[in-house]
């Protein structure tokens, strides 16, 4: 046995009174560190803007009442914080992704929430634009984080309808999501090409994914979203970690296969909805968080809670990289996180086809 | 298969026989489709020209308006549509036939987002603004793109790559250079510009010198893929067995991949994102011309250039009279096709 499965096979049993719990001290220290990086990064993407501060002035500012707490608490806090439970959601929602599908590459972006998102906002944004004489009615009151995340639903109902035959499968979820993702992404083109350039130059920041202007109506949603969907999601661990097995062990197991798959999916596809609602599509976190914690904790399938710190952590990072890079011009951090994520997911794929071949 | 099934089947002279009626029928088929398509292009558009008026332009143009319309706008379109949708139907037929995979698709496989990126940041350092001058880079982006996707799908295992894989390999390098491009359009809104139309995918107001400059790639493109046919029957056995009938697998991989890539690179330059086409057509085309490639692959090229015009005359009627991409028309026809593909019990094997 090598060091790696050593490490891998440690798991106490954690036992109070009637009730037991497997303690993983590595996936703990994961855990730890990442909140810890969190925290500093979260810090330092504060310090940044039309006002240079020190860290010192940040914490001064964030726990007490001088002349930049406006600034921290109404500007800079809200989007690092957006930045990071959006960061979160994603990875949490890939994490499951990833199990249901028993694919170490899919992500949300399979599940039809980010184009059917996209198609959506860029509709917004193109007839309520220069061309067709400025926001009406519905789209004035509603406004783009609820069209987003009414739009990444339909998207998912969609993939989900045609997905669906006699059960629900991994693979063809995959190859639909793919195919159904690519009307939606020739018809954002086709939205792009009808209105006023200026106004598909914003569709296109959004379509990107940004985190510019972000504040605290964008960071209570995703909150609300995680504080009830993150427990859901612990809940379902148990059918989640049987779910990896072929179909006959899973319904062996005892665990209802389709109400369970379809249970996790919804989790995981509300999850998606709502972080793009709130910052567009950031690209690939919802892929790279879950890959890398599980390598990171030595566990055998993403750990939820472990996938969504480095989410944040992730996010966090590229939005710190995306606003310090070009300074002080800003990217979108979906360019970051894109430019970053990709070569992972080759590296992914490599991977895996010599896994497969020895 | 079981014994009751061979029993059935008729003597093998017979089955030819009957395979070598229906593809001649095929032929006369698409043939007809294909002409139907060019005589529709040419007719129908947002001014209405009568069909005497487009008689006498083709045959002898006096300079009117209605010359003007059927002459450098009409034709150079139908003829970049029939190269694109050629070139096309003929690179999915031998894309799928390599990968032996029935979802294999030029349009998934990174080509249109390699081409775009080379355009735009031809555009920014060169301050280029007409097509034809930044579609030279186009293709060149096209063809590297296409290239990275192929060996990514191929690397550290077997020459044959999963559906799975290949399409997330083509995601993963399309995300890639998409992030890139938009980064780079964001800086520069006259780049946004001429990126937005030339990604919707559209073979319209193109002009005829387009036209001339893909040609030669694609007849280059043809002429390997023709030559790689029999080589992709052998092929198509199992390369172990190709390689004890004494077949060179590795050049054939290598000229099946040049061919792909010269084709697909140069529609996409060309037209923009105009995906499905290479998807769909040799699925449609596979019954009637059985599985021998030399039939097949002529075959997948009529009927894409065939689809690729009764697309575009369908956005031209339907959104009338502005008109609906090519693109556009083709994804929403595309798709489904695609979804059906999946949904199936069993796919399609290769």
């Amino acid at each position: 046995m090598n060091a790696k499965t050593a490490a891998r096979s440690v798991a106490r049993p954690l036992r109070v009174s009637t009730m037991s719990w497997l303690l993983r001290p590595r996936a703990l220290l994961v855990a730890l560190t990442s909140a810890a990086a969190l925290f500093l990064l979260m810090a330092l993407n504060m310090r940044i803007g039309d006002i240079p501060m020190t860290l010192a002035d940040v914490v001064a500012a964030t726990f007490g009442d001088t002349q930049n707490t406006f600034i921290i608490m109404e500007l800079r806090l809200p989007r690092a914080l957006a930045g990071a439970l959006i960061g979160a959601a994603l990875a949490l929602s890939g994490a499951i992704t990833q199990a249901i599908a028993r694919n170490p590459l899919a992500s949300p972006d399979v599940l039809g929430v980010t184009q059917g998102a996209s198609v959506t906002v860029v509709a917004a944004i193109v007839f309520s634009g220069t061309a067709y004489g400025g926001a009406s009615g519905l789209l004035a009151t509603l406004g783009i984080p609820v069209l987003g995340l009414l739009g990444g639903l339909a998207g998912a109902v969609i993939v989900y309808a045609f997905a669906w035959r006699r059960g629900l499968e991994g693979y063809r979820l995959v190859l639909v999501g793919i195919g159904i993702a690519a009307v939606f992404t020739n018809l954002k083109y086709w939205l792009l090409t009808v209105g006023d350039v200026h106004d598909s130059s914003r569709a296109m920041v959004w379509i990107t994914g940004s985190l510019h202007a972000r504040g605290w109506e964008h960071v209570v949603p995703v909150a609300l979203a995680l504080a009830v969907l993150l427990p859901a999601a612990l809940l379902g661990t148990r059918s989640l970690g049987a779910l990896r097995f072929g179909d006959d062990t899973v319904t062996g197991l005892g665990v209802r296969m389709n109400r369970a798959r379809s249970a996790m999916l919804l989790i995981a596809v509300l999850l998606a909805a709502v972080a793009t609602a709130s910052a567009g599509p950031v690209a690939f976190v919802a892929l790279a968080a879950p890959q890398i914690a599980l390598r990171l904790a030595g566990t055998a399938q993403p750990p939820l809670v472990v996938s969504a710190l480095v989410g944040a952590v992730l996010t966090a990072g590229a939005d710190l990289v995306a606003r310090t890079l070009f300074s002080p011009a800003e990217l979108p951090v979906g360019v970051v996180t894109a430019v970053l994520g990709a070569p992972y997911l080759i590296y992914l794929l490599v991977r895996i086809r010599r896994e497969r071949r020895t | 298969m079981s014994a009751l099934a061979t029993v059935a089947r008729p003597p093998a002279k017979e089955r030819l026989g009957a395979l070598r009626r229906r593809r001649i029928l095929a032929l006369g088929g698409l043939t007809a489709a294909l002409a139907v398509g060019v005589v529709l292009s040419i007719a129908i558009g947002a001014k209405p020209v009568p069909p005497a008026d487009i008689w006498q332009a083709l045959t002898a143009p006096t300079g009117s308006e209605h010359d003007i319309v059927v002459r450098s706008l009409r034709i150079p379109r139908t003829a970049l549509g029939i190269l694109a949708g050629i070139a096309l139907g003929v690179a999915g037929a031998l894309m799928q036939g390599h990968t032996r995979n029935p979802l294999a698709d030029p349009g998934l496989l990174g080509v249109t987002q390699g081409a775009g990126f080379a355009m735009v940041l031809s555009i920014m350092v060169f301050d280029m603004t007409s097509l034809h001058s930044y579609i030279w880079f186009g293709l060149a982006g096209a063809l590297l793109a296409s290239a990275g996707v192929f060996a990514l799908g191929t690397i550290g295992g077997k020459a044959t790559a999963t559906p799975v894989t290949l399409a997330l390999a083509g995601t993963a390098v399309s995300a890639f250079l998409y992030a890139l491009t938009s980064a780079l359009v964001l800086l520069n809104e006259q780049a946004m510009d001429v990126f937005r139309f030339w990604q919707s995918g559209s073979i319209a107001a193109r002009g005829e010198e387009v036209a001339w400059q893909v040609l030669p790639f694609i007849a280059a493109g043809l002429l390997l893929a023709l030559a790689n046919a029999p080589g992709l029957n052998t092929l198509s056995l199992g390369e172990d067995v190709a390689r004890s009938l004494g077949q060179n697998v590795t050049a054939t991989r290598a000229v099946g991949l040049v061919a792909t890539t010269l084709l697909t690179g140069a529609a996409v330059a060309a037209c923009g994102a105009v995906a499905f086409v290479g998807l769909m057509v040799p699925h449609m085309v596979r019954p009637l011309a059985g599985p021998d490639n030399r039939w097949l692959l002529p075959y997948s090229g009529l009927l894409g250039a065939a689809m690729v015009l009764f697309a575009d005359v369908i956005g031209r009627v339907v959104a009338m009279p502005g008109e609906l991409e090519v693109g556009v028309v083709l994804a929403l026809i595309g798709a489904p096709f695609f979804v059906a593909l999946v949904r199936r019990r069993k796919p399609v094997r290769l």
